[in-house]
């Protein structure tokens, strides 16, 4: 550190820390310290937008509903209805990269 | 993310004890123990800091106002909220843990007898204010249940790299030869489980003998002789049963050990009672005159009202007395020489690591007190107390009594600690004392509390000024006991 100087253990151990944590910096410059998961576009975090568009459709969503099934899939407690990815069907998904675009390669399960 | 985590922050000052010494300013960090140089810089802030609520952008704007570029200021917050000098307006003071569960255990002291020689009037296992119930009890321990406290210690050590064994009384050396019977398993036992052993005793030196002292010297046992001074002070309580003082007896025995004992510090363990307060006067007789490595100071543990106990005013007296030495010790750290006055040199030993307590000590934690009989107390100071026993050293420790007393004893239950800058090296002090005084083993010993905080700042200043002006002399602290 610079304005102050450690004196003791104790001291030097809380200065390496801000030296680790200033370094870790150096390499994540864009992340900002970790914080628990909140799924973009759930309905527990009440982001409008989200259910209905202005119109009472889905057309014209702020956020694509594609995209909210890996947020209910893997991530997020809610009980989504998706496949057991756990046991039954570790593959049920990974013909889609990217929701939004490819939804329609989701595989159908029967279980 | 629009904007940084810093930026939306209000502060206020975190607890810290701020202090100079050598022409330097530093703070003593209450939520950790650690001990920090200011800059002008850093100063600058707290004063910037001091009525709270303070905005981030506002802060860095004052800050650069009185000279820093921004960049400088950022990082001087930042530094700042990092140590805990600076934190957020709505945080609430972080709680202590508990230590783990299954501590290991490090230290035990063994009583080997409850039966002492003298007739101490303020001693605390015979006097007035006793909590030991020895009736009906073995008076001397035997080799088995001396064996099985090694035994205990061994198994509870885990995997403790060293542990420690300290003999104590009663007058310990009325059992020497079951003493010398237990270096022998021990060192045995130690050496089987690929750990370390160190020994010390605490005596009275009454029974000293050339004998004895070349045994303690050979084995380096660490010897503490309890001793309150010249003559006319040290005989005025520590006496045999007849009356007569004990000083004649001892001094000679003491010097003897003290030329022949050189593989171990000796100390000597002064009790301050009523008019045995002249501190000074003790400590040139016991280090110049007898010739001790080190001289420790406690004022009595007695309830208020007996006769020998250290009125208020004679306390201020000893601090006074305190404060005079303590000018010495730091003068000899500056010149790279050990004064000799272990009130400070082993307050120094904390502060060196940062310790930062939620017990007073470790009592009932990774130490314990073995008595004739086997039981295990907290300490040593609760030995043969049925009240107080948590097991036996052939069934172990009982967990239920020793999470009572740790519950009881951790700072967190203190109330009056909380706001305590002191309590990193405190945490309310002896057990013991609090039952004797206020029946209960986890009060704060209020009676006190001034008198550590002056202390430990006057210690914290000689730190901050020997590691301003001679840092190198701090390293010899720095070894651990506990490994």
């Amino acid at each position: 550190m610079k304005h102050l100087r450690a004196i003791n253990k104790k001291a030097r151990r809380i200065d390496d820390q801000l030296e680790l944590s200033k370094s870790k910096d150096d390499v994540m410059a864009l992340q900002t310290a970790q914080r628990p998961h909140v799924p973009m576009g759930c309905t527990l975090s009440f982001s409008p937008g989200w259910e209905v568009d202005s119109s009472g459709g889905t057309a014209g969503l702020c956020m694509p509903a594609e995209r909210d099934i890996y947020d209910c899939y893997v991530t997020c407690f809610w009980p989504a209805q998706v496949p057991d990815h756990l046991n039954n069907y570790p593959d049920w998904a990974s013909k889609c990269a990217t929701a939004t675009k490819d939804w329609r390669n989701l595989d159908l399960v029967f279980p | 993310m629009t904007a940084t985590i810093s930026g939306t922050r209000t502060y206020r000052l975190g607890e810290f004890h701020q202090f100079e010494g050598g022409g330097r300013t530093f703070v003593y960090v209450v939520h950790a123990g650690a001990i920090f140089e200011l800059d002008e810089a850093a100063e600058t802030l707290i004063r910037l800091a001091r009525n709270g609520g303070t905005a981030h952008e506002s802060l860095v704007n004052d800050l650069t106002t009185s000279g820093l570029t921004i960049a400088d200021a950022e990082e001087l917050v930042e530094e700042m909220y990092h140590s805990h000098l600076l934190v957020d307006s709505e945080s609430a003071p972080a709680r202590l843990e508990n230590p783990p569960a299954g501590f290991p255990l490090q230290s035990m002291v063994m009583n080997l007898t409850n039966q002492c020689n003298l007739s101490c009037e303020y001693c605390y296992e015979f006097g007035a204010d006793k909590v030991a119930t020895p009736e009906g009890k073995p008076k001397f321990m035997d080799l088995e249940t001396a064996k099985a406290s090694v035994d205990f210690l061994m198994q509870s050590a885990v995997s403790r790299s060293a542990v420690q064994i300290t003999f104590f009384g009663g007058e310990t050396l009325m059992n020497f030869p079951l003493l010398k019977q237990v270096v022998t398993y021990a060192s045995e036992q130690a050496a089987a489980h690929g750990k370390r052993i160190d020994y010390s005793l605490t005596t009275n030196a009454t029974l000293l003998t050339p004998a004895i002292i070349d045994f303690l010297a050979e084995h380096k046992i660490g010897v503490t002789v309890s001793m309150d001074g010249p003559p006319d002070l040290h005989d005025k309580l520590r006496v045999f049963a007849n009356g007569k003082g004990s000083y004649d007896i001892i001094a000679p025995k003491v010097k003897l050990l003290i030329e022949k004992h050189r593989t171990r510090a000796i100390t000597a363990r002064v009790t301050m009672t009523s008019g045995v307060t002249d501190v000074v006067r003790i400590f040139r007789h016991l280090k110049q005159d007898l010739g001790f490595h080190e001289v420790g100071f406690a004022p009595v543990t007695t309830s208020p009202d007996r006769l020998y106990s250290i009125g208020e005013k004679g306390m201020d007296g000893v601090l006074n007395q305190f404060h005079a030495l303590a000018e010495e010790w730091l003068e000899y750290a500056l010149r790279g020489e050990m004064h000799g006055f272990s009130n400070v040199s082993e307050t120094i030993a904390e502060l060196v690591q940062g310790v930062n307590k939620s017990h007073p000590c470790g009592a009932g934690l990774g130490l314990v007190g073995v008595g004739p009989s086997g039981d295990i107390a907290p300490c040593h100071r609760f030995v043969d107390s049925d009240q107080h026993a948590m097991g036996h050293v052939s069934t172990g420790i009982d967990a239920a009594k020793q999470a009572d007393f740790l519950d009881r004893g951790h700072v967190n239950s203190k109330y009056e600690c909380s706001t305590c800058w002191a309590r990193p090296l405190c945490a309310g002090g002896c057990h013991h004392e609090a039952f004797v005084r206020y029946g209960d083993t986890g009060h704060a010993n209020l009676h006190y509390c001034d008198w550590i905080r002056d202390w430990t700042d006057t210690c914290l200043k000689i730190y901050g000024t020997v590691s301003a002006l001679n840092p190198g002399f701090l390293e010899q602290f720095a070894e651990r006991k506990a490994l």
